[in-house]
């Protein structure tokens, strides 16, 4: 009954894509870490690839389509996140921003995140640090201490190096589990009565 | 129920044709199309208020009084009037002005204007839009309503003594609309004085609407002014039409692809389908408008955007012809037909003096007892 609901949004390009790889090593990692702690989970993939065309509507017209809002709703209603974007540019790629950019600003406050990056080169390992955390720290969320930076060399000579920090990241996210996310106050249930407003 | 239509006055090329009108045409050109609005029997003709280009409207009243000279039915009103930016003394004033020149046939529908440089240029910020739509509001309510006024607020010079001239036609203030795609706030101050809430739909998906309108109605109640399917609701609708509905979808798609807002985006079937859109046959455009009644309830006021996207003048009369001979008779007795008695139309000047009237006599009735 206590299933723990976890959205991976992930931006790889290619199919498959090594951020894709990345992404189900960290989401069967965190569903071993609740295992192990007696405690199921659901799994809820999503390849931001698949809604390309729909966050290119959603930023010109300012509503997302039918099929992106599903989407969007799971991100939002999910326990915790695991994000990979690929490195492009020294930073996340544009079609992963688009992502976050169609969400309401509040709509990740206080919600538990495992931020991951891959990359030709371990030399843009610190795009964790400079990209991703920050436009997390804006969308206050919580980014877990420890990323994950996958270079091309991890899935060969260095994949040892990779497994440990795997394995690290998704103990900090189900630790961060126990924090209770606050609940925005729906605008539409619990309207601002007028009087306030006039004398505001 | 009323029917209008309702203008942005953008000044946009013709996709078809790469022209574009000058900004002396397209003002005539929305004269034309509230002259032709009148002719074949709508009952509003809305326009907007833009301090930017491509939009020519930054003086509604001269225009609608333009109108009114040449009209003698149609109710001319705005979509919309900026609450922010604009004096609220000044918008008593002209509408006042307008409303005896215009011998009543004159609302308003207020909103916020979503361009953040237009707030600076009039010594505004956007930031503080609920705000001033808030205490502007109030400021104009009590000028239309109060000989004398002594006021102070955040954001106008105080007024001591002041007096708006000329008050409004028989005492009795023009009917208000608040427009607002997405703010709750604006849904709860329509509510909080029992005037019209319209919302332009026309670029959103029902469920967002419908979000909008159930609070607007809910607190409309809460707030005494009637039961919820009584608040006075008004929506949007963008329609093409002609007698195939693939001679329709052929002749609108390039002015849909190059459209501002949302061209380039999403295609005409898949924004047709999640928003009001209909382009198509006569018959298509009627189903549609009428399902809207059952998302939202009864509501008073259809207004239909016709001329943007840079269609030819032409063109919007040829739209008007159709809509007004073919679509509208149809919905009015559609509409009527399924309207429980206890659902009131939208107040007019008439209405709104007699209602005035009758609270008058009561009041003279009830003192002798006292």
């Amino acid at each position: 009954m206590n299933e723990k609901v976890i959205a991976v949004v992930t931006a790889g390009l290619t199919t498959p894509s090594s951020s894709r790889l990345l992404a189900d090593q960290l989401a069967e990692a965190v569903r071993d870490e609740l295992s192990g702690r007696g405690i199921g989970s659901r799994i809820e993939l999503i390849e931001v690839r698949d809604h390309a065309h729909d966050l290119t509507n959603n930023l010109l017209t300012g509503f997302p389509s039918a099929s992106l809002r599903e989407v969007l709703e799971t991100v939002t209603g999910a326990d915790a996140l695991i994000v990979v974007s690929p490195t492009f540019s020294a930073s996340y790629s544009g079609l992963f921003k688009m992502f976050f950019d169609v969400l309401d600003d509040q709509a990740l406050a206080g919600k538990p995140v495992l931020l991951a990056a891959t990359g030709g080169t371990e030399r843009h390992s610190l795009v964790l640090e400079f990209a991703l955390r920050p436009l997390f720290a804006y969308l206050k969320a919580l980014p877990v201490p420890t990323g994950v930076y996958a270079a091309s060399t991890d899935w060969g000579p260095n994949a040892a190096g990779l497994r440990p920090r795997i394995t690290q990241a998704a103990g900090e996210l189900v630790a961060a589990l126990h924090h209770e996310t606050p609940t925005a106050t729906d605008p539409f249930n619990n309207p601002t009565p007028f009087e306030d407003l006039l004398n505001s | 129920m009323q029917f209008g239509v309702f203008t942005v006055g953008d000044v946009t090329e013709d996709p078809t044709t790469g022209t574009t009108v000058s900004e002396g045409e397209r003002i005539k050109a929305m004269v034309r199309i509230a002259l032709k609005a009148e002719e074949v029997g709508l009952d509003v003709f809305a326009q907007g208020e833009h301090h930017n280009p491509p939009f020519v409207p930054s003086s509604p009243t001269t225009q609608l009084a333009f109108i009114a000279a040449q009209t003698s039915k149609i109710i001319l009103s705005t979509s919309t009037t900026l609450i922010t930016t604009n004096d609220p003394v000044k918008i008593a004033e002209d509408y006042a002005m307008l409303q005896h020149l215009a011998d009543g046939r004159v609302d308003l529908m207020m909103g916020r204007g979503n361009t953040g440089p237009v707030y600076p240029w009039f010594g505004q910020d956007i930031r503080n839009g609920i705000q001033l739509a808030v205490e502007n509001y109030a400021l104009l309510r009590r000028l239309w309503r109060e000989d004398v006024v002594d006021w102070e607020g955040k954001f106008r010079t105080p007024l001591q003594g002041f007096t708006s001239t000329p008050r409004p036609l028989d005492d009795v203030p023009p009917f208000v609309w608040h427009g607002s795609i997405r703010s709750p706030e604006i849904a709860e101050q329509a509510a909080y004085y029992g005037d019209g809430f319209f919302h332009n739909n026309i670029f959103w998906p029902i469920t967002h609407t419908k979000r909008m309108i159930d609070l607007y109605r809910q607190r409309f109640e809460h707030y005494g002014h009637g039961a919820a399917d009584q608040a006075i609701v008004g929506l949007g609708g963008q329609i093409f039409m002609r007698k195939n509905s693939q001679d329709a979808v052929r002749e609108f798609r390039p002015y849909f692809d190059n459209a501002p807002v949302y061209g380039h985006g999403p295609s005409l079937e898949d924004f047709s389908r999640e928003t009001p859109l209909t382009v198509g046959s006569p018959q298509e455009v009627i189903e549609r408008t009428l399902s809207f009644r059952e998302h939202f309830g009864d509501y008073q006021r259809q207004l239909f955007l016709m001329d943007h996207a840079g269609l030819p003048l032409k063109t919007v009369l040829e739209q008007l012809d159709i809509l007004g001979e073919e679509v509208v008779p149809v919905l009015r007795k559609e509409f009527a037909a399924l309207k429980p008695a206890h659902v009131p139309d939208a107040p007019t000047h008439a209405s709104l003096k007699a209602a005035a009237q009758r609270a008058h006599d009561l009041e003279t009735i009830e003192e002798p007892s006292r």
